[in-house]
């Protein structure tokens, strides 16, 4: 599997249970750093909810338990010691469906730092408009900062909630299916940005885009019914992998 | 052809009951204002009652009134918004918060009379603030509480989980993501109930006969522990308790007419606040 000296994140024996429902089951898998890793599997597999483990985005769902342990650089995440906020913005998240607050693009991407204390207003632009470059989002929106998020196009919307995450100074980047949503094109520049990303953040992308998952990652896990099937370095997955399931998987005989 | 038929059929009758509730209430409110609008003066809003009300203005009870909605408004409105955004935001969601909600709704159906019955026993006798402001103000506020509750709670659910999640992923407080990214989108919607909760409190008899209403008190009053009189208890009174009832009819169709606005005018601030609000969300 992978060397775990450059593991960012680090999954030990993790059961999820959705009140009496488990959802996932003894995953074990240790994420590299500055690293693209998709998580691929049909739908129901618990990609999404292991995903949303990471950055303890479960924690608000009623009814919902865990066994085992999500340590991150080495901590774990969900010791009665750590600081959710803290944690939250050292993982940004970005969903599925794009969310942009009902507010000015500005007000989006200042969203973060200003909870986060930040009032000088002049370090505020300056964070709006990096994050923006950061989402390649910049030269299409820098004369327009003051207006709806919400009048921007979807692929525009997805990238601005990238940008949104980045203004608070991630060093993980948890992507739950970021480009579903969005036309062959958005989708190619929301793609060419995660590449761009990629050197300097730890990414974790889940896709229902077999072909996506095959461009963008470094690395994949093969989720399949709560159990982690396989993970190793997305070629070797794409062309041999080791378990059938996650042959008939990729060639697409079944999910 | 034959379903075209009853197509045309179904339109037609649910036209044509639709227009007769509008015309019931139509009907109702011409019938007030065309009898009250000669009984409205300066003298009949401003002045004071003389020979138990069939002579003179009804200042006392627009007064009273006016103290009574705006006392129950001040209590329900911070308890109702505060209980809404436990029982959606906070509170998990299963019996005992189903409970809870099962109660409210309950409460929303409780008889007024039976509100003013509780008032008189809590706050009359065992607070000991007697008939008073205070006391009808409390009771009025505890029997708007379910809808100021109910509405709000809906507002609260109607705004999209995604913008919740948004602001928790970037490291917001749960606090923080609902005084910044959720009650600002629900408050139009929990203004409404508000405005439902005016007319209501503005309008019940029953609560504040054991609670507050002078049967006939000329005069203002001077602190949230005197008795007032109010227009529906007023308007009661002239109706079927006054010596000359027949004669003092323009003066119950004037009451009823300044009742009537009284209520459109704090639902009207109502409204424009809410649509202030509304203009500052960029959907």
């Amino acid at each position: 599997m992978v060397n775990s000296k450059s593991s960012k994140i680090h999954v030990e024996n993790l059961d999820f249970y959705y009140g009496e429902t488990q959802a996932l089951f003894d995953i074990s898998i240790q994420i590299p750093e500055r690293r693209v890793t998709a998580l691929i599997g049909p739908s129901g597999c618990g990609k999404s909810t292991f995903l949303r483990m990471l950055n303890r985005m479960n924690d608000i769902i009623d009814g919902t338990r865990h066994n085992g342990k999500v340590l991150v650089d080495g901590k774990d995440i969900y010791d009665s010691a750590t600081d959710v906020v803290a944690l939250r913005q050292k993982i940004g998240m970005v969903f599925q469906k794009s969310n942009p607050f009902p507010k000015s693009i500005y007000e989006n991407v200042a969203y973060g730092p200003k909870i986060h204390g930040m009032r000088d207003p002049a370090k505020l632009n300056e964070i709006v408009e990096k994050s923006l470059q950061g989402a390649a989002l910049w030269d299409e929106v820098k004369d327009r900062v003051d207006k709806n998020a919400l009048a921007l196009s979807g692929g525009q919307q997805q990238r601005l909630c990238i940008a949104r995450a980045l203004a608070v100074g991630p060093e993980i980047l948890l992507m739950d299916e970021p480009a579903s949503a969005l036309d062959p094109k958005s989708t190619a520049r929301v793609e060419d940005l995660i590449a761009e990303l990629r050197s300097e953040y730890t990414i974790v992308i889940v896709t229902h885009n077999m072909q996506q998952a095959a461009r963008v990652s470094d690395h994949t896990a093969f989720f399949y019914e709560g159990n982690l099937v396989e993970f190793g370095k997305t070629k070797k997955i794409f062309t041999n992998p080791d378990n059938k399931q996650t042959e008939d998987y990729i060639t697409g005989r079944f999910g | 052809m034959k379903t075209q038929q009853i197509e045309n059929l179904v339109f037609w009758a649910i036209r044509i009951i639709t227009y007769s509730i509008i015309g019931v209430v139509g009907y109702i409110l011409l019938d007030i204002i065309i009898k009250g609008l000669p009984v409205l003066s300066w003298e009949f809003v401003s002045g004071f009652p003389r020979r138990s009300g069939a002579e003179g203005g009804i200042l006392p009870a627009i007064a009273g009134t006016a103290y009574l909605i705006t006392g129950a408004l001040v209590v329900a409105l911070p308890l109702g918004t505060a209980s809404a955004i436990y029982l959606t935001e906070y509170a998990n969601q299963g019996r005992f918060t189903a409970a809870i909600r099962m109660a409210i709704i309950t409460l929303a159906g409780v008889p007024s009379i039976v509100f003013g019955l509780f008032g008189l026993g809590l706050f009359v006798l065992f607070f000991g603030f007697g008939a008073s402001i205070i006391s009808g103000s409390l009771t009025l506020a505890f029997m708007i509480l379910p809808t100021i509750i109910v509405s709000s709670e809906e507002a609260l659910r109607a705004v999209p989980q995604a913008l919740r999640e948004g602001s928790l992923a970037l490291g917001a407080t749960q606090w923080q993501t609902i005084y910044k990214n959720v009650l600002p989108y629900a408050l139009p919607g929990m203004f409404t109930g508000s405005i439902l909760g005016i007319g209501r409190a503005a309008g019940e008899t029953a609560p504040i006969l054991l609670t507050v209403a002078a049967f006939y008190l000329p005069k203002l009053p001077n602190s949230i522990f005197d008795q007032v009189m109010a227009l529906p208890y007023h308007l009661y009174i002239l109706a079927t308790q006054h010596p000359e009832t027949s004669k003092v009819l323009p003066m119950q169709y004037g009451t009823a007419l300044v009742l009537l606005l009284l209520v459109l005018m704090f639902n009207l601030a109502a409204i424009i606040l809410r649509n202030r609000f509304r203009k500052k969300i960029q959907w």
